[in-house]
């Protein structure tokens, strides 16, 4: 009986390692019929190193001939696959890894083939471009943590866009719009998390709710006063670039990690701060017992409500400056429904990061990179139509929402009102 | 010899409902009070008061003689009562420490959770009181058993000395029993009391000092153990004398209804649950299928009964397979499923008597003519059955959420005996019924057996299949431990088998 049960088990381990074998050949022989074939032979792919304008010490630019290269990532994908299916690694995130990683470069030596591609400048824009996602993401963790549901991300980011921008062009200070932005998400929250604690609306109606109404009010605001006086009230500039002394002089990682904007710290300071406030203290632990299990935390004392309701608002404040970011973080203005989606992303980031902040803020990294490529290959002129392009970050959440998110365990109580 | 805990006509309402009416009790120091009740007596209505869940309508409360207020389950801890929960309060993705220090988590540097210290504080008391637990477990990994020390821990930890136990049994193997009991000894040894909630008549007369015995909220009155009998208790509890033997004659079984043969099910998580598992039921024998929760029995009536599907193996009734086909398609060949989760798979609870009543059949004539539903047959159907199995209810069109558990049971059990069947699967037939009902369940599943149909019973109370079984199957983690004949076994035995113990290997040993 016990030899029958181990097949048993180990069946389905081998379908796992199986199927991860051949996606592997697979993306090597893709690797190698999509883009080593259409390469010119001795075309030579230059990623640039260096940024304009940064501090940085300027490193040589890395040459590579494209055609050698991405016969070797071909190579490489179908050598792991062919040792995966013969004997099996045991770590899925190392597989992925080196399947994303082959398939992504050849990619890239394939588009940039006699051109030169910005390798340090799109990693800088992918960490630029993560930031509100994964801001959005935060916001997400720390209410859900608690078992209420805010898919209003978006909404409150929408609305704290505007509330900042304006907020900061009339008083002529981007902090007062900085918190004019956090001020409002923890108010948009609060009132959600009224409707569902309070009153225990459905989580989902409420949320949507706040994106409705986000995108129909910033809309109205916008067209109705802020266009005829957009110096007056649409027109705050933008934090500027804080370069950190010493740090930024390092090559490559300096301009990518440390020559951004205060918000781009924000976030990474608040990824730190949460992970410490949410693992190894009374807070955070309070905070888990009552998204997995309300009812253990009551008898013991600890008030469920007043936890949902704290960290609900501080969670919109996390939105708020997300929302902070898209105005006075990047543009300097306001555009009708300029989020675009970006909070919904940062819920399926949150998602593929198992509902804790720095897989969140990983899997943010991984759709900012999608959605820097996705302008690069624009700019490199790439033969792929630019609406597929745009597409990418899109596609890239729903394959993660629907791959990974069987996996994902959210919090046990995830949604559901909490009744004595 | 001093109350430490003193209630005074607590009475508690709710819409419609009076939950507790004058309820008085009193508890002394050092000792163990039996709080005896049927469900819906008010006894967890009235612990729930005490630890501060609920705020009574009227009464006082005093401890060790002095009147105090208890406003949450705050106060209740610093008053130095501790409740240990019949539904564990435990964060299972949460280690035994972290689940001990919720709530009053001591600080290093100022902000930091001091695990440390309060491991170091678990272990001390899992000396002092024989309470042995690996305070870096996750509650996850632990077995019932343990996962109670680690309530029990959690009350302690708080420096409780009175502690209310709610149907702390209601989990626990035989086995594991006798270990909570002994638990209980150190307790009172070491001066702590306690409240012990059970509807369990052995129980109470195995441990308690004091009984009181709870009915519709009131109490009935109070005993010692000494003066009373298993037969005086239930009296007391029910209001009426009851049997508390299932009054059977010996089956004559005949050829196999149902025939299991190597069967592996997973369950919605993917675990493999049953484990190649073969037995057979016979016409007009009861096979009772024993055995802790959790241990693969839900997912073996699933599988039973086409809810899931199956893995390998195979399940024939009547000599034909029946492993592939639907949930209807068993039920019409005369398999009857009385659901383990009442309210949740029997029965739908926002429909009206009349429609729970034809559940199975509504797509047959008479109570379907083409795409319409017949309303005239449906009511007389129902009508007649109430009647029959004697449905406590004030009409036909009440919602079947309204009936107190016994009368739901009797819904369901009315709707799956009115049809031919050939084979019974019953699921925790009696879980959570008023002595009364089970007395009259009982009766009807052993009156279907007389009549020829194979039984299945599927129970975590031993008491309950030994009353029920001709065999006796055993599961432990999803196999079959062994079958044995319900006239040569003992309750000693089904326990070591229910804990994944032969018998024969433990007297080897």
């Amino acid at each position: 009986m016990t030899n029958s049960n181990t097949d048993i088990r180990s069946s389905a381990e081998k379908r796992s390692r199986v199927s991860f074998g051949i996606a592997l050949v697979v993306a090597g022989l893709a690797i190698y019929l999509l883009f080593g074939t259409s390469t010119q032979p001795g075309a030579m792919t230059t990623f640039g190193l260096n940024l304009l304008g940064s501090q940085a010490a300027v490193v040589p630019d890395l040459v590579v001939p494209a055609l050698p290269a991405i016969y070797l990532l071909a190579a490489i994908s179908v050598f792991t696959g062919a040792y995966q299916l013969a004997r099996g690694i045991r770590s899925t995130g190392w597989l992925v890894g080196i399947l994303t990683f082959t398939f992504v470069t050849a990619f890239l030596m394939w588009g940039a083939q006699d051109k030169s591609f910005n390798l340090t400048g799109m990693l800088q824009s992918s960490l630029v471009r993560a930031t509100p996602i994964a801001l959005a993401a935060l916001c997400g963790v720390i209410s859900e943590r608690t078992a209420v549901i805010n898919i209003g991300i978006e909404g409150i980011m929408l609305m704290s866009a505007q509330a900042a921008v304006v907020a900061a062009t009339v008083t002529g200070n981007l902090y007062v719009g900085l918190i004019a932005a956090i001020l409002l998400g923890g108010w948009v929250a609060a009132f959600h998390a009224f409707l569902v604690i309070r009153f225990k609306v459905d989580q989902t109606v409420s949320s949507v709710a706040i994106n409705i109404f986000g995108t129909g009010a910033t809309s109205f605001i916008s067209s109705r006063f802020m266009q005829a006086a957009g110096d007056k009230l649409n027109n705050s500039g933008t934090f500027p670039i804080i370069a950190i002394p010493g740090l930024s002089k390092i090559p490559v990682l300096g301009p990518v990690l440390f020559e951004n904007n205060l918000i781009v710290y924000l976030t990474i300071l608040l990824v730190v701060v949460m992970h410490i406030l949410l693992y190894y203290t009374p807070w955070g632990l309070r905070t888990r017992a009552v998204g997995e299990h309300p009812k253990a935390a009551d008898t013991l004392g600890v008030n469920v409500y007043l936890t949902r309701y704290v960290n609900v608002i501080l969670g919109g404040m996390i939105a708020g400056i997300g929302g902070a970011y898209f105005t006075i973080g990047s543009v300097g203005r306001f555009d009708e429904i300029m989020t675009a989606g970006k909070g919904f992303i940062g819920l399926a980031a949150m998602i593929f990061g198992n509902w804790n902040p720095i897989g969140a803020y990983t899997s943010s990294l991984i759709f900012g990179f999608a959605d820097s490529l996705q302008v690069k290959l624009q700019i490199l002129r790439v033969p792929i139509p630019s609406e597929f392009l745009l597409m990418a970050p899109y596609i890239l959440t729903m394959i993660i929402l629907t791959g990974v998110v069987g996996r994902a365990i959210p919090p046990a109580a995830d949604g559901q009102p909490y009744e004595k | 010899m001093t109350n430490v805990l003193e209630l005074q006509g607590i009475t508690k309402r709710f819409p419609g409902v009076l939950a507790n009416d004058r309820i008085s009790i009193a508890l002394r120091e050092g000792k163990i009070l039996a709080l005896l009740g049927e469900n819906g007596a008010g006894k967890s209505t009235l612990m729930n008061i005490l630890y501060g869940l609920y705020k009574p309508d009227e009464g006082k409360i005093f401890i060790r003689g002095r009147e105090v207020n208890i406003e949450g389950p705050n106060d209740a801890i610093g008053q130095g009562i501790g409740m240990v929960h019949q539904h564990f309060m435990l964060v299972p993705v949460m280690t035994v420490t972290e689940n001990v220090m919720l709530g009053i988590e001591p600080v290093k540097n100022g902000v930091f959770l001091d695990r440390e210290k309060v491991s170091r504080r678990i272990k001390e008391i899992s000396d002092q009181y024989g309470l042995e637990v690996d305070p870096q477990a996750y509650i996850k990994d632990l077995p019932v058993g343990i996962q109670q020390r680690v309530e029990i821990i959690k009350v302690l930890y708080r420096s409780a000395d009175i502690l209310i136990l709610d149907e702390p049994t209601a989990v626990l193997t035989p086995q594991e029993v006798e270990g909570l009991f002994k638990i209980i000894e150190t307790l009172i040894k070491s001066g702590k009391s306690i409240i012990f909630i059970t509807h369990k008549l052995k129980e109470v007369l195995a441990v308690a000092d004091d009984i009181t015995v709870l009915r519709l909220g009131t109490v009935v009155g109070s005993i010692k153990p000494e003066e009373a009998t298993s037969e005086t208790l239930a009296t007391m509890m029910v209001g009426r004398d009851v049997s508390l033997v299932v009054e059977k004659s010996p089956a004559k079984p005949a050829g196999a209804v149902l025939e299991v043969k190597d069967l592996y099910v997973r369950d919605d998580r993917q675990h493999m649950t049953v484990q190649g598992v073969s037995f057979n039921v016979k016409k007009g024998e009861v096979l009772g299928v024993a055995g802790v929760q959790g241990n693969g029995q839900t997912e073996l009536v699933y599988a039973l009964t086409g809810l899931l599907p199956i893995e390998k193996g195979t399940i024939q009734l009547l000599d034909e397979p029946i492993h592939h086909t639907t949930p209807r398609n068993i039920l019409e060949r005369g398999v009857a499923h009385i659901p383990e989760d009442r309210q949740r798979h029997g029965l739908i609870l926002s429909f009206p008597i009349h429609d729970n009543m034809m559940l199975c059949t509504y797509y047959k004539k008479p109570f379907a003519k083409g795409i319409s539903l017949q309303p005239q047959p449906i009511f007389s159907n129902a009508e007649e059955l109430v009647k029959q199995y004697d449905v406590r209810t004030p009409n036909i069109y009440v919602n079947a959420g309204t009936l107190s558990g016994g009368n739901q049971q009797k819904v369901i059990v009315a709707r799956e005996f009115s049809r031919p069947i050939e084979l019974l699967i019953a699921s925790q037939p009696t879980r959570g019924l008023d002595v009364g009902s089970i007395e009259y369940i009982h009766k009807q599943i052993i009156k279907k057996r007389d009549e020829g149909a194979g039984v299945l019973v599927v129970s975590s109370e031993l008491d309950e299949i030994l009353a029920l079984s001709d065999r006796i199957a055993v599961m432990y983690k999803g196999r079959i431990m062994a079958i044995i004949d319900a006239n040569k076994s003992s309750k000693e035995q089904l326990g070591l088998l229910m804990a994944g113990v032969h018998p024969a290997e433990s007297s080897q040993n």
